[in-house]
């Protein structure tokens, strides 16, 4: 053993020589609460520790009580430990599953300063205060408390663990996979219908969740064919592995069922551990891998788990089911006691004590709350040395760190036993789960006294002890049908089905789910420390619905979802309340079965893998030039193009709105949505998307255009251009393009399927740059030579043309968004770079002047033009200044409701330009709008800022905003008020048009 | 984003603007909805693939899939 100065010790005194299917031949080291313990390749962090003489892994959520291991599997509920460190520091793991491998660290969780002695320790002296609803009557008021004091003092004393604040260095994997058959676990029933429809040719998954095939054949002693359980396994794995349709999957939970297509065929989630029993994953493999696999047929195979029994102090160290008993015995080698008893309700627990005494473990006692058991296993029993105690229940332990005494009474009499080991059998609860994700009810039978699957879903059966065939042979005879049927209705011709032959089992059971008579906190939920009494309390106050009974208590709701607790809560409410199990009902269970990491569902999609990064044909040229980046959706564009000696992007976007509006700049806009709209009726879908009308629009020329969606809100503005007869070119804002395309989809294939129109989204396939300034045109002269005449006669404002130049087909378009005199041209992007290259040396002597987006948004602010930030979703077009375009004439989409009285009141918040009354004051765009003296408030409140800019033009900060009658107010004084970044300015309210109102600019 | 996006109810019919109790008629197309348990009929945007609006007919409480279409095939179902 090990000692308090961390000296090393790699003795496992519980480990025994005979038994396990670990691998002696390679020895592990690992560190538990950092102290240092040895292993072997094949243990989980579990056995290895009970190897070691470790009982107490973990401290109870609510109490901090002394908690030891309850199973062997995934369902434990005590034994949370945090794993690895660092970056990798994973909170709530189960150390029942966590594969053993060198290096191994591992914490336990929720106790303070150590697991050995936890100052928590105390709730339980105050544990009449912490009963059921506990948290919802003591923190209930006042109100303004919460965030302060209850919250933070919860949060501290209910820790399930700790994340790590590191960013997550492995990978993630995602795998689609398709198959005839997908058998859930490999247990004696999953093998043997994987074996049935292998063997046909059918294309078979086997998932298991352990990271060894065989289920309770590991745990268990019985012999198929003669041959040892293990034996088995290994020869069917062998064949199955021969087979060239059957993938098995280790290490892989199917955590979910999902949606099934018209083929019948249903999608399920996986999720595989690849790397988890590694201490680092190997270079370029993940550490996880979710798996999404389609299956025609699915075989639910997942098993049973054992229940406990609800009795007094049923949670010290030293207490588990009797399967984890003998999976720790004949698995993995290690015995969990030196002074055994066992308490059961049916013939399974006398199987726990057998295994026991084959063990070498001395059994002191075998009691069974049924008054009668075969005599055969009685005397077995009694020769073994235990004594039986018939008609019997164990009604109290004693033992802080470690189970000392039990106390039995039975038969008017009352008995102590010195044990340190008690394996439970409270009878077996099937795995229902997966049969329930879909909606599927489980089904009570109260022939075996458990929930079994109910109404499955189409193309899932079940096979083995998930529906209740508790005996093996009977498990071996449903997994080889099943998977026989699958393989026959998959199309595959029908083979022989395998058989095996196996002894006999008893496998009765008299259910006993709560010792009434006992005394001290007799546990049913122990991950979230809920008592009989918390049930009883729960039942007093009237919560007797199943889903009020959770949550009132919590049973059932931490990260083990009650798998052995649930049933035994229902059970102790039935009893209650006199009602049977199924009348209580159960809780609908959900996905996932065991919780799946989140950077297994994110896979690679992660930072900037989120999604992809899209560039513009000139942004080499861009980078060339110095560009700063912004993200503009899936876009990256230049916000701005910094000069050596300028101190501030302010500066640098001033010197760029000066330039155009002096001289002349070029701006990608290439990221705008373009979509090609042609067709007899494409004026008139036009029509109908716009509020405006476009049937008017001549061949050549451009409009702006505003589109609502149906419920009467702006969706998207822009233009659109008819670059030749019925063939239209809309521009959409960046943000929506994709929005807008599906939009107007829907209208052409939904609304008006009868309309000739086709679109298609063109936006990659056109470069596009503006070149706005009084000396655009003499650039673009210079540029095209004689493709185009750009004289304001030939091409006036909101002319478009398309046409060729250098043998290149290309357009332009005399639109402005910054008020200047300004063209759009745009090329095929093959050639995007080229032009911005050609732009810029031909503008070279007039010092044309690369601009980007944060100088759009200025220009277009002192413009007063809307943008993203006015088309929020709650804008009407009226509320933008832009209602008198709503045309009176025809139907369009938003049309009715957009006349609604609450999107037509006069009150709403309208666009208005705003101004600080101190020139040199800073305004922020979301500042809310105030009276003069008004307390800032809900009532008072009259609008906001949206967009705001530092305006070189006007040499102070002007905004755009929504003011409740804005457009009547102009002139007057308000108060701009921005609480959270401390802006207080007294503004006045103007047109939002600041430069060149006449629009002179524009027709030169 | 994944290869389909959901819109929702198909019913969705857009009410004559030019009644007299448009108002009230476009408020219930667009607000209200039936949101039965069982069999409904949906619209799914085909976003990667061919940009197809389909018609799907499933079952809310079990998520099978009962019958696709594209939408502006009319007819009921494959």
């Amino acid at each position: 053993m090990s000692d308090s100065r961390g000296r090393i010790s790699r003795q496992q005194p519980n480990r025994l020589q005979r038994l396990g299917v670990v691998d002696r031949s390679q020895p592990l080291n690992f560190q538990f609460d950092g102290r240092r313990y040895g292993g072997f390749a094949g243990d989980t962090v579990a056995s290895a520790l009970l190897a070691a003489g470790v009982r107490l892994v973990g401290r109870s959520f609510k109490y901090h009580r002394p908690r030891g291991l309850l199973t062997a599997g995934s369902e434990e509920p005590n034994a949370l430990i945090e794993l690895r460190g660092g970056a990798r520091r994973e909170p709530n793991t189960r150390a029942t599953v966590a594969e053993l491998f060198e290096g191994l660290e591992a914490r336990s969780q929720n106790s303070w300063p150590g697991v050995g002695f936890d100052l928590g320790a105390v709730n339980s002296l105050l544990s009449p205060i912490f009963v059921a609803g506990f948290y919802y009557k003591t923190f209930m008021w006042p109100a303004a408390l919460w965030e302060k004091l209850y919250e933070p003092l919860i949060r501290r004393a209910a820790g399930l663990g700790r994340a790590t604040h590191e960013a997550d260095p492995d990978s993630y994997d995602k795998f689609h996979a398709f198959c005839d058959l997908l058998v859930i676990g490999a247990g004696p029933a999953g093998l043997a219908a994987a074996l049935a429809a292998g063997r046909s040719g059918a294309r078979v998954i086997l998932c298991e969740e352990d990271f060894i095939l065989g289920g309770r054949l590991n745990g268990d002693r019985q012999l198929i064919d003669e041959m040892s359980g293990r034996d088995w396994v290994w020869q069917i794995e062998a064949e199955l592995r021969s087979l060239s349709g059957v993938r098995i999957l280790p290490r892989t939970t199917v955590f979910g069922a999902y949606d099934a297509g018209l083929t019948g065929a249903r999608t399920y989630g996986a999720l595989e551990r690849v790397c988890d029993h590694l201490a680092v994953p190997p270079a370029h493999r993940p550490r996880q891998r979710l798996w999404k696999i389609v299956a025609r047929h699915a075989v639910l195979a997942a098993g049973a788990l054992e229940r406990p029994i609800v009795f007094g102090d049923n949670d010290r160290p030293g207490i588990m089911t009797g399967a984890a008993v003998r999976t720790y015995l004949n698995r993995f080698g290690v015995a969990p006691g030196r002074r055994a008893a066992v308490f059961t309700c049916g013939d399974d627990g006398w199987r726990t004590a057998a295994d026991l005494k084959h063990a070498g473990v001395a059994v002191e006692a075998v009691i069974d709350s049924r008054t009668e058991a075969d005599p055969a296993l009685v005397r077995a029993a009694e020769l073994g040395g235990a004594q039986v105690l018939l008609g019997s229940q164990v009604v109290g332990t004693a033992g802080w760190q470690r189970l000392s005494r039990i106390t039995v009474r039975g038969g008017g009499r009352t008995a102590q036993f010195s044990v340190d080991l008690l394996a439970v059998s409270g009878g077996w609860n099937p795995n229902v789960a997966l049969s329930t994700h879909l909606g599927g009810k489980p089904r009570w039978s109260a022939g075996l006294s458990a929930f079994v699957p109910g109404d499955l879903p189409r193309g899932m059966s079940v096979a083995g002890a998930c529906g209740g065939a508790w005996a093996l042979g009977d498990a071996l005879r449903e997994g080889a049908k099943a998977g026989a049927q699958a393989a026959t209705a998959a199309g595959y011709a029908a083979g022989s089905i395998p058989s095996w032959s196996c002894a006999g089992e008893r496998v009765g059971l008299t259910p006993l789910w709560h010792v009434e008579s006992s005394t001290g906190k007799a546990f049913v939920d122990f991950q979230h420390d809920v008592t009989s009494e918390d049930v009883a309390l729960a039942a007093r106050e009237g919560y007797r619905s199943v889903e009020h009974l959770k949550r009132y208590t919590t049973l059932g709701m931490a990260t083990d979802q009650g798998k052995t607790s649930n049933l035994n809560g229902l059970a102790i409410m039935a009893a209650l309340t006199e009602r049977s199990i199924p009348s209580v009902g159960t809780t609908t269970a959900r996905p996932p079965f065991t919780p799946v990491s989140i950077g297994a569902l994110a896979g690679p999609h992660r930072g900037k893998h989120f999604r992809p990064t899209r560039l513009t044909a000139g942004h080499d040229w861009a980078k060339e030039r110095g560009a700063t980046f912004v993200e503009a959706g899936q876009w990256l564009r230049a916000q701005w193009f910094a000069r050596s000696g300028e101190s501030s992007w302010q500066e640098t976007v001033s010197r760029e709105v000066r330039a155009v509006r002096a001289g002349v700049g070029v701006c990608d806009v290439s990221t705008l949505g373009k979509i090609d709209i042609q067709g007899a009726d494409a004026a008139a879908f036009l029509d109908r998307v716009y509020i405006n009308v476009f049937s008017s629009l001549p061949v050549g020329k451009s409009r702006y255009g505003l589109m609502l969606r149906e419920d009467g809100f702006v969706m998207d503005d822009g233009t659109t251009a008819q670059i030749a007869k019925g063939h239209y070119l809309m521009s959409t804002t960046t943000a929506n393009a994709a929005g807008v395309m599906q939009h107007l989809e829907h209208a052409r294939q939904i609304l008006w399927p009868e309309l000739d129109v086709q679109i298609v989204s063109v936006t990659e396939q056109w470069a596009q740059y503006a070149v706005a300034g009084p000396k655009s045109r003499e650039l673009l002269q210079r540029l095209l030579g004689d493709a185009l005449d750009l004289s304001d006669g030939a091409f006036p404002y909101l002319a478009c043309a398309e046409f060729s130049w250098r043998n290149v087909r290309a357009r332009l378009f005399r639109i402005s968004f910054s008020g200047e005199l300004a063209y759009e041209l745009a090329v095929p992007a093959r050639f995007g770079d080229a032009a911005i290259r050609a732009i810029m040396s031909a503008g070279a002597s007039l010092d044309v002047t690369p601009y980007g987006t944060e100088a759009l948004g200025v220009m277009r602010i002192e413009k007063g033009h809307v943008a993203g930030n006015e088309l929020n979703g709650t804008t009407t077009a009226t509320d933008l200044g832009l209602g008198r375009m709503m045309s009176r004439k025809k139907d369009f989409i938003g049309r009715v409701l957009a006349e609604r009285p609450g999107l037509t009141d006069p009150e709403r918040p309208a666009l208005v330009g705003i101004r600080p009354v101190d020139g040199s004051a800073r305004l922020y765009a979301g500042a809310h709008f105030l009276q003069i003296g008004a307390t800032p408030s809900l009532e008072n409140d009259q609008g906001y800022l949206t967009s705001v800019a530092l305006s070189p033009m006007l040499g102070t900060w002007i905004g755009l905003g929504f003011l409740r009658r804005g457009p009547e107010r102009h002139g007057e004084r308000i108060r701009a008020f921005c609480p959270i970044r401390g802006g207080d300015a007294e503004v006045e309210v103007v047109s939002p048009v600041f430069f060149d109102p006449q629009g002179a600019r524009l027709h030169v | 984003m994944s290869e389909f996006s959901y819109r929702g109810d198909a019913a969705f019919q857009r009410p004559d603007a030019a009644a007299a109790d448009a108002g009230s008629r476009y408020v219930e197309a667009v607000y209200l909805r039936t949101n039965p348990a069982g069999p409904h009929e949906e619209l799914w945007y085909h976003l990667f693939g061919c940009r197809s609006w389909i018609k799907v007919r499933r079952d809310t409480r079990t998520h099978e899939i009962l019958a696709v279409r594209a939408a502006d095939a009319g007819g009921s179902g494959s």
